[in-house]
């Protein structure tokens, strides 16, 4: 069975959502965290609803809104959402009511909104669906498993049009302590120089992309979404190429006939050397693209790589804000993702032309 | 695709006991496990009671070989979890693609809420190592990599049917040819923001909680962990020990009717419950015992009650809540009540449904009121709803 991408749309630090030029304009920050661009939520979401939700659900039923107007479809078959910190905005907000009121008096609506599932039900409630709807939270694999469920429902043949998103929030207090955790650099820098000094730290970020997948060819399809993959804690590099290797093999694909490697290349000296290395093996022959660049780095940020390869593909175009060097191809039929997520989590996902 | 999947082992612990053995025990003496609050420092003691787990963090992390500074979720998760996997005997397990595929809904937040302590006041303050594992992911995590398991795992959170997705999950990687072993449930521990969160709701008796019945006023709280051990067909028929039973039937629908509360019609659950018997390929009439979601509220109660109504009618099977010896488990209770269900099958039993009186008005049925041994039960279906209208249904059939 073949797995297509209808359609897809991501909210991100980026002017990537509606109908913009294809990253021709990259947006520069000078800070180490990079906050998504809102659109205008009126034109996705009841105004009388819009104040009570919280960023997160905002950005994650905006994009599965216009995810779904991009494919002129108004009933999806299945809802799945991908978050590692799930609604950050309104746990933050209980638990420092709680401990600044000392339990006393507190407002219901944070607490109701707290829960992870929340992006996910929203979605379902605003479209009246009543269909499979599951949310998946591991980390930095939390959208890569949201699509295996997806694929999974698709292959049993029971459903289709399934909507699917990875969305995670950055909030005031997740980035202090993300910071204090040497997640992200001490200075600030241009994140479109991101790639220039080799140094500790990423740049944090957030964002929302949803995807709309069908198992039906259509010419406006964006892309086939061949296959997905994820493996944990590799000993060596030696072992990730391995890992690398036996899923393309899987897929009948040589490293040769890739077009495009899209890697999560970050900025930081250690996340980045897995990269480093495999630029000289495995990838040593392929045209590469990175995006933590222009979204930041967050668990569910696979979820805007994938939103970049189907458009590059469709487009047939590669930004020259994301080409890592000179690009011979401009018009890949073949794009190979590869994350990781502080070494511990690896995915795959291997996108081709309809 | 078609391909059976076995239930091979199980665990559990509760605030009714700390392994199978002892929650059996409990229903045996239809024993509640609630308890005014113990273990947390909370303004709520003795306002309502709680249905904790007996052990505090460093009694759990003496149980489990394991660091008492891990958050009270990995610990429960880890404790009921090994035990599914040892109970399973599976000896060759490292020759097997094997997942642990585990569901939460608060992580580590019984650390968070002490690291935020500090950290509201001055955001360079709190001990970061209570943070550090804030996300629902990481307990997961910490228990594969304890267990051994790395071929795959994942996390889900979908409030109170968490759980009861991660099995159908689980089957469903076995089912797809993606994994031979999955380790499946979930697991949570009570925490002040969960408590301070559900009363701000107003939806917790301050009384032991009364499941389906008409005076019933709120949930009481629990915690736990509760895990199946699912295996392929191919797996099953490798083990000695005889199977529990399989999962024939499964469904995730949506209510999609309110953030919180369900539809009077129980329109989610309705649809949770037919979907799983159109999966299992069964007739209400087929179905020997229904563990309920059954959390005690006054709309839960009458949503899931009027949409077995609806799909039942005018034959009821016996069923009763277990709600009423653990509280509410939140995102463990999937797995939890899993467990029980295949507990019933092996053992014939009926769980009884703890301090029903009153049947409720709109109900032609009431729920069983004591502890029943040697039924004959080839098919349970277990309820688990949730906030966000995640409504699935599991059914566990005789092997």
């Amino acid at each position: 069975m073949k797995i297509y991408i209808r359609s897809a749309a991501a909210i991100s630090a980026q002017k990537t959502f509606g109908d913009v030029p294809f990253l021709t304009e990259p947006v520069e920050y000078q800070e180490t965290r990079l906050k998504a661009i809102e659109p205008d939520y009126k034109d996705y979401i009841d105004p009388k609803l819009i104040r009570r939700m919280s960023h997160i659900i905002k950005m994650g039923v905006a994009a599965a809104r216009e995810c779904l107007n991009r494919a002129q479809t108004d009933m999806p078959g299945a809802i799945i959402t991908g978050t590692a910190y799930g609604c950050l905005e309104d746990t933050i907000t209980f638990l420092t009511r709680m401990i600044e009121l000392e339990e006393e008096m507190l407002p219901p609506t944070a607490f109701i909104q707290s829960t992870h599932n929340t992006v996910a039900a929203q979605i379902a409630l605003m479209l009246q669906c009543h269909e499979y709807n599951n949310t998946f939270v591991h980390k930095g694999i939390s959208f890569e498993s949201a699509l295996l469920d997806a694929i999974m429902l698709l292959k049993e043949g029971k459903t289709d049009n399934i909507l699917v998103g990875g969305t995670d929030e950055m909030t005031d207090a997740s980035f202090a302590i993300l910071t204090r955790l040497g997640l992200y650099k001490r200075w600030p820098l241009s994140n479109l120089a991101l790639f220039n000094t080799s140094s500790n730290g990423s740049i944090g970020g957030e964002g929302a992309a949803f995807f709309l997948l069908t198992d039906k060819p259509n010419s406006n399809n964006l892309a086939e979404l061949i296959a997905i993959k994820t493996f944990y804690k590799p000993t060596t590099i030696k072992n990730t190429e391995l890992n690398i290797n036996a899923f393309l093999l899987a897929n009948s694909v040589k490293i040769e006939d890739i077009d495009l490697v899209i890697t999560g290349r970050n900025g930081n000296l250690r996340n980045d050397a897995v990269y480093d290395a495999l630029n000289k093996l495995l990838f040593a022959q392929n045209a590469k693209a990175n995006y933590k660049h222009l979204c930041g780095e967050y668990p569910t940020s696979v979820s805007f790589a994938l939103w970049l390869a189907a458009n590059i593909i469709k487009k047939g175009v590669v930004p020259a804000i994301v080409a890592e060097r000179d690009i011979k191809s401009q018009t890949p039929k073949r794009i190979l993702i590869y994350n990781h997520y502080q070494n511990n989590y690896h995915s795959l996902m291997l996108v081709s032309a309809c | 695709m078609s391909s059976t999947v076995y239930v091979a082992g199980v665990g559990v612990i509760s605030a009714i006991g700390n392994n199978v053995a002892e929650n059996l025990a409990a229903f045996e003496r239809e024993e509640a496990g609630m308890t005014e609050i113990t273990l947390i420092d909370t303004k709520l003691h003795g306002i309502v009671p709680v249905a904790e787990v007996k052990l505090n963090n460093a009694e759990l992390a003496a149980m489990a070989g394991f660091s008492s500074q891990q958050s009270r979720t990995t610990l429960l998760s880890l404790i009921a979890a090994r035990e599914a996997l040892n109970d399973a005997e599976i000896d060759n397990l490292s020759s097997l693609r094997t997942g642990f595929v585990s569901a939460n809904t608060v992580g580590g937040m019984d650390k968070s809420e002490n690291f935020f302590i500090e950290f509201t006041k001055n955001n360079s303050k709190g001990k970061l190592r209570d943070v550090f594992d804030h996300e629902c992911g990481s307990m997961t995590e910490t228990v594969a990599d304890v267990l051994g398991i790395t071929d795959y795992m994942t996390t889900i959170s979908t409030a109170c049917s968490s759980s009861a997705n991660a099995v159908f999950y689980a089957a469903r990687l076995i089912k797809n040819d993606m994994l031979d072993v999955v380790v499946a449930g979930g697991a949570d521990s009570l925490t002040k923001f969960t408590l301070n969160g559900f009363n701000t709701l107003m939806i917790l008796d301050k009384e032991f909680c009364k499941p389906f019945d008409d005076n019933r006023d709120g949930l009481n709280l629990g915690e736990g962990a509760g895990y199946v051990v699912l295996v392929s067909e191919k797996v099953a028929k490798t083990l000695s020990k005889p199977m529990y039973g399989k999962l024939s039937g499964y469904n995730n629908s949506n209510d999609a009717y309110h953030q919180t509360a369900s539809s009077p019609d129980g329109t989610g659950s309705y649809l949770a419950m037919q979907g799983a018997l159109k999966k299992s390929g069964l007739q209400p009439a087929d179905i020997d015992y229904i563990n309920l979601h059954g959390t005690g509220t006054p709309n839960n109660d009458s949503a899931e009650g009027t949409a077995i109504k609806r799909l039942f009618g005018p034959h009821y099977p016996p069923m009763s809540s277990t709600k009423s010896f653990t509280g509410h488990t939140l995102g463990a209770s999937g797995g939890v009540e899993a467990v029980f269900a295949v507990l019933a099958i092996k053992n014939g039993l009926i769980y009884p449904n703890l301090r029903f009186e009153t049947p409720m008005k709109e109900l032609p049925f009431t729920p069983e009121k004591h502890f029943l041994k040697g039924q004959k039960i080839d098919h349970v279906l277990s309820n688990s709803f949730g906030f966000g209208g995640n409504c699935t249904s599991l059914i566990f059939s005789a092997s």
